[in-house]
């Protein structure tokens, strides 16, 4: 049964999976076990990013694609939940509208890039996903209409949803079941859902061949792969999922805007995760998410304490100041990447050996 | 009369000023074993890949049973019938032995754009891919990655990849190249077999001579990219012109 769900792929190694299990038992419980609207902020920002780096981790990881038009696809599902919220109004059905038309929007577009570039280098297809992507940006932040510009939009989502909604007047374990704990669980079991697919789809017939066109494109085209087609699936996979990310994103934060969607940045994080977690293992997408999104929102405290406590010390305390910490961050990535070029799970996986 | 199993007609490719491959008109008749022999960078090679489609023709065309295949890219060609193991190894380096054989497998029966069955369970697969493996005696080496074999084992894999395509036109680019004196056999008893059923066309460049004329039916002859002879393997190789292109620079 577990074999099944998680499509024969098991984690492989102890470390791992003890990891792996500590992950899913709190992101499970995480309103009952960090209470408190900051930690799950933290906790549904990890769902979503594990969805993220896993579908991007079938094109980079699995397929040996690099495109920079990810975040484009996770914008189109945060804009298509805002645009229908805010035009048509804050029910369920507003959101299938725009939920169903950012699916068609990124499918075409996933499309689009796929036949267009897929067959050209791989230098060169980057290019082109980095072109179309702040093509993007660049028209989402002037139709201002519609997109809201720079300052995004903000929305109100269906009555079951908002912060005033009990399910019931009691509390549960402590914790009142308001509409935000519900989003939070409609973020997780849809994330946990997406990912078991994701986890499907690599351990299918058409994921190997994706492992056997990165391995080696032209023999897996001589076997009778059509590369260009099996690319394109995977990109509008990827697209698909990244799109439902963004759906999510824009439920949970009631918010849709250049900044949280779009930018360059985010770009930039969802590769370091799955790089850090390991490329080509979609459990490293989610040590990888988990553990960044971690440093992003503890580094700062953590550092601040430190700084505090090493006061009197020279140099230490300047060092260690909270505004430091980007600068941390880096030098953390850095030094993984160096002394873990397989990732996180590369690394546990080799150790059993 | 049926069409031949393949054809070329003034095959022609230019790289820049060299003409590799020159007007090359040539059929092969189904259940034929034709040698391909010429001297290094004769075009042998690239006549192959003109056929398989690697390469696109500058002119002349290709059929396969009469069908002009000359616009179509590789996997269609591969799927109506042309299978070839290449003279440089070229295999998935980082998958397993029997991961390389399944994915021919699995091509052949055109299963790759299943998405939501498990790979570990086509059994059906599963089975053939074992059983190309035992043929070609690589059946121990299964769960090895194909980057730790030694060339002799890549050259058998490269050939079961082949095999596993179960294609009507065999073209094999050199198999014995490279491979210990003991490894040779196993390869030419392949061939032998594949020859041995009705309908199999093979194409087998090779330079050894001796294992030419134990297996061929019969001889071309590539020099400087254009077909220079053809017939019956002593006739050819007694020639003239082989022994001068050919095995004049062999013994060189
Ligand atoms: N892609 C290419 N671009 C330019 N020249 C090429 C290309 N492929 C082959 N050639 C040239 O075409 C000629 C024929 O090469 P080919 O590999 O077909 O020879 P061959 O008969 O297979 O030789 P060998 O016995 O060494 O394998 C050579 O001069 C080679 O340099
Ligand atoms: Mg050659």
């Amino acid at each position: 049964m577990l074999h099944r769900l998680l499509s024969g792929d098991l984690p492989r190694s102890h470390a791992l999976t003890v990891a792996l299990v500590v992950v899913l038992v709190s992101l499970a419980f995480a309103p009952f076990l960090f209470p408190g609207s900051q930690s799950l902020n933290v906790a549904a920002k990890i769902c979503v990013f594990i969805v993220l780096a896993a579908s991007y981790d079938l094109l980079l990881g699995y397929t040996g694609i690099v495109s920079f038009a990810h975040t484009m696809f996770y914008g189109i599902g945060g804009y298509g939940v805002a645009v229908a919220m805010h035009g048509i109004g804050a029910t369920w059905g507003a959101m299938g509208v725009g939920v169903a038309l950012a699916l068609l929007l990124s499918l075409i577009l996933a499309v689009v890039i796929g036949l267009f570039s897929l067959r050209v280098r791989a230098i060169f297809f980057a290019m082109i996903t980095l072109a179309v992507a702040s093509a993007f940006a660049v028209l989402a932040s002037q139709l201002r209409d519609i997109t809201g510009g720079e300052d995004g939009r903000s929305y109100s989502v269906p009555a079951m949803l908002r912060p005033s909604f009990r399910l019931i007047e009691d509390q549960v374990l402590g914790v009142s079941i308001t509409g935000r704990i519900l989003t939070y669980y409609l973020v997780f079991f849809a994330s946990l859902g997406l990912f078991l697919l994701a986890l499907r789809i690599v351990n299918s017939p058409f994921g190997r061949v994706l492992q056997a066109i990165r391995e080696n494109e032209f023999r897996a085209e001589a076997l009778g792969y059509r590369v260009v087609v099996y690319r394109t699936v995977a990109s509008v996979l990827s697209a698909t999922m990244a799109t439902l990310a963004g759906v999510l994103m824009a439920l949970w934060l009631r918010y849709t805007g250049p900044d949280t969607t779009l930018s360059f940045a985010i770009m930039i994080d969802i590769l370091l995760m799955v790089v850090i977690g390991g490329m080509g293992t979609l459990y490293g997408a989610v040590l990888g998410a988990a553990i960044f999104i971690l440093a992003q929102n503890y580094l700062q405290v953590v550092m601040g304490k430190l700084s505090a406590a090493t006061d009197g010390i020279p140099l230490l305390p300047q060092l260690l100041h909270p505004d430091r910490w980007l600068l941390w961050l880096g030098i953390l990535f850095v030094l993984s990447v160096y002394f873990f070029p397989t990732g996180i799970v590369g690394r546990l996986r080799a150790q059993r050996r | 009369m049926d069409a031949p199993a393949l054809e070329t007609r003034d095959l022609t490719i230019r790289f820049g000023g060299h003409v590799a491959v020159d007007k090359v008109s040539c059929s092969f008749r189904s259940g034929s074993l034709t040698a391909i022999v010429g001297p290094n960078g004769a075009g042998k090679t690239t006549y192959f890949n003109l056929i398989s489609g690697q390469l696109k023709a500058s002119a002349g065309t290709v059929l396969l049973k009469g069908e002009d295949v000359t616009g179509l890219p590789v996997s269609a060609r591969t799927h109506r019938g042309m299978g070839r193991a290449f003279q440089l190894t070229n295999l998935f380096p980082n998958l397993t032995v029997a991961e390389n054989v399944r994915l021919a497998v699995q091509s052949r029966a055109r299963v790759g754009l299943d998405l939501v069955s498990l790979w570990s369970d086509r059994r059906a697969l599963i089975e053939k891919a074992e059983a190309m493996l035992a043929r070609v005696r690589l059946a121990d080496r299964r769960d090895a990655a194909v980057a730790s074999l030694s060339h002799g084992d890549q050259r058998k894999l490269e050939v079961a990849l082949m095999l596993a395509l179960e294609p009507d036109i065999f073209m094999f680019d050199e198999p014995t190249a490279g491979m210990s004196v003991d490894e040779v056999p196993t390869i030419l008893e392949l061939i032998q077999e594949i020859k041995a059923r009705a309908n199999a066309t093979i194409l087998l460049v090779e330079h050894k001579m001796d294992v030419v004329r134990s297996l061929a039916d019969r001889i071309i002859v590539l020099h400087n990219g254009q077909l220079v002879a053809d017939g019956l393997p002593a006739e050819v190789i007694a020639s003239a012109v082989v022994q001068e292109a050919y095995l004049g620079v062999a013994a060189a």
